[in-house]
């Protein structure tokens, strides 16, 4: 097949009996392009229509500045809080057999089930100065709720899942014999850790975290409630975007917008890339 | 970190020591674990059920009887029952073509199909904005012929359908390709019809799969925040979903009221948790390519 197919010369689609390719590549198609890509093309071509200096301007803006640092910043930090603990958790949940497991390992994707909304007034009240966690916290002069810091806590949240979820079907692939072996050969359990296990693991950490930092630069949803929302300290690029678009000034939603997209696509890109490799070398 | 005493039943503590952590240091993580998923998952969750109940349940189903409210929840329900059919319809569509075929661009498309989720809700929300404001081309045509999208029910149905766009392909493409074509091929060749080979034959094998897609994309449609919010123009008891609901009573300082309805949406989440868990664990081998990367 492949042969006569090479002959024939070039070919869109290998020939095959199953029928029903025009249809289902067809609506598909039709689907795709009316749902996302003319709606996101609309905004390349609204972007690119403000023209350089225009856009330079609101990029350049000092309240978009920081509201994209903002944005990467805590989203940087709250992956890699998530890399840490998303890890250990990982690990616990393999390698621990301990009662109620399952009952935990399904708590871990609460994050992807529970609304945004939800979880973002749950997490205000909680460690706001006279909630759960809050008045422990008071006396000793931290803040959480209403600062930067707030903010990372609600990405915390958002992220765990995708750390944990990356990590942990890599652990549970990892061959014990190859511990035994590293055990046998006389390292410790740390030499074993540190050289043997940790660099298998890597790749999946590295995903696990560009994928939580993915998702919480764009979060919306659950940080607003928590962070303040003080233009220049904790306020993010998202409700930026949405304050600007209320004062009817959409140049200035569509430029903060197509530049977290521009950023978003960069790091698909390299989370792609990541896994390409990651595959070629582990398997 | 060796401890024989510990490891006295094993009948080779040097090896035991050096394939698993020692008993400070398992106890030390699993407490940390705990500890951490206690402050970040359970404690959340409890507050909800805890806030909501604050006032008595009196007031809590006072809350719900609202027509503010039980409009909001009509309006989630019709949203979801619009945008979960058709991205499940759009899911078999693409996964067909996708797992079934060789052809010329299969990765970019498979692609283009994730793209939904590196894109902020709000930008979601923002690009429907741009294309059918009334600052755009389409703006004053469909406000000449009374057609209303934006801060309307299409709108946000819109929007979900945009941000939950691949919960569904994502799910059924690594698993039918997994599964091959073999199936239909001997479907085929024995004289069943297409249609005939989907519904007896590849429809039994991904049906559980399919419904872990469906059961993500709804949790994600009934919960979806940031998206709905920019397009919705939060017109109470008109285009209130149940999420910008919790929003409005939260921000007029009715804690309570904004839980009761937040109770509703954690109830939701974790019927899906469970419903979820449970396909893993029984048909765990037949959604085995969803799990993982």
């Amino acid at each position: 097949m492949t042969t006569a197919s090479a002959q024939a010369g070039w070919r869109f689609k290998k020939p095959s009996v199953i029928p029903g390719f025009g249809l289902t590549l067809g609506f598909a198609l039709v689907y795709l392009t009316l749902i996302i890509l003319i709606p996101l093309s609309g905004l390349a071509w609204r972007s690119a229509s403000l023209g350089w200096t225009d856009f330079w301007a609101i990029a350049t803006d000092r309240r978009t500045i920081n509201a994209l640092k903002i944005s990467f910043g805590t989203a940087l930090a709250a992956a890699a809080v998530n890399v840490v603990f998303g890890t250990i958790v990982a690990w616990v949940l393999v390698r621990y057999p301990f009662p109620g497991r399952r009952i935990v390992d399904a708590m871990v994707d609460l994050p992807f089930a529970l609304p945004t909304a939800v979880a973002g007034i749950a997490l205000t009240t909680l460690y706001a100065p006279k909630g759960w966690i809050g008045i422990l916290l008071a006396p000793l002069g931290i803040k959480i709720a209403y600062t930067p810091v707030g903010i990372i806590v609600a990405l915390v949240f958002i992220g765990l899942p995708f750390v944990v979820r990356t990590v942990q079907p890599i652990i549970e692939e990892i061959d014990k014999e190859v511990e035994e072996a590293a055990a046998t050969l006389g390292a410790t359990r740390w030499q074993t850790i540190a050289r043997v296990l940790f660099p298998g693991l890597a790749p999946a950490i590295v995903t696990g975290f560009a994928l939580a930092f993915a998702r919480g630069v764009g979060e919306y949803g659950s940080v607003i409630f928590i962070a303040g929302n003080l233009p220049n300290v904790s306020e993010i690029a998202p409700l930026l975007i949405i304050i600007r678009l209320e004062e009817f000034n959409y140049p200035a939603a569509t430029a903060i917008a197509a530049i977290m997209l521009v950023i978003s696509f960069a790091m698909l890109l390299v989370i792609n890339l990541l896994q390409a490799w990651s595959r070629k070398r582990y398997g | 970190m060796a401890d024989p005493v510990l490891f006295a039943a094993d009948p080779n503590p040097e090896i035991a020591s050096g394939i698993t952590e020692s008993r400070p240091a398992r106890w030390g993580l699993m407490a940390i674990a705990f500890i951490f998923l206690t402050l970040f998952l359970v404690l959340p969750l409890v507050l909800v059920f805890m806030e909501a109940s604050r006032k008595g349940l009196g007031y809590f189903f006072e809350t719900l009887g609202e027509p503010d409210t039980l409009s909001a929840i009509q309006l989630t329900l019709l949203v979801a029952a619009i945008s979960v059919p058709l991205n499940l319809v759009f899911g078999v569509a693409a996964a067909w073509a996708i797992a079934k075929f060789e052809f010329k661009g299969k990765a970019f498309l498979t692609t283009l199909v994730d793209l939904p989720f590196s894109v902020s809700p709000v930008i979601s929300g923002l690009v429907y904005v741009l294309l059918f404001g009334a600052q755009s081309a389409l703006g004053p045509w469909l406000k000449a012929n009374g057609i209303e999208i934006l801060f309307a029910v299409p709108g946000i149905v819109l929007a979900t359908i945009f941000v939950t766009f691949p919960f569904v392909a994502r799910e059924l493409i690594p698993l039918m390709e997994e599964q091959g074509t073999g199936d239909e091929e001997a479907a085929i060749s024995l004289g069943a019809n297409g249609w005939q080979t989907f519904w007896y034959v590849t429809l039994p094998n991904i049906k559980w799969g399919l419904l872990y897609g469906v059961l993500l994309c709804n949790a994600r449609a009934m919960g979806e925040f940031g998206a709905v919010s920019v397009v919705s123009g939060h017109i109470r008891g008109q285009t209130n979903t149940m999420p910008l609901h919790v929003e409005i009573l939260y921000n007029e300082y009715n804690a309570a009221g904004a839980f009761a309805v937040a109770s509703l949406l954690a109830g939701l989440a974790l019927v899906t948790l469970a419903l979820k868990t449970l396909l893993e664990m029984r048909y765990g081998a037949e959604i085995a390519a969803t799990r993982g990367h």
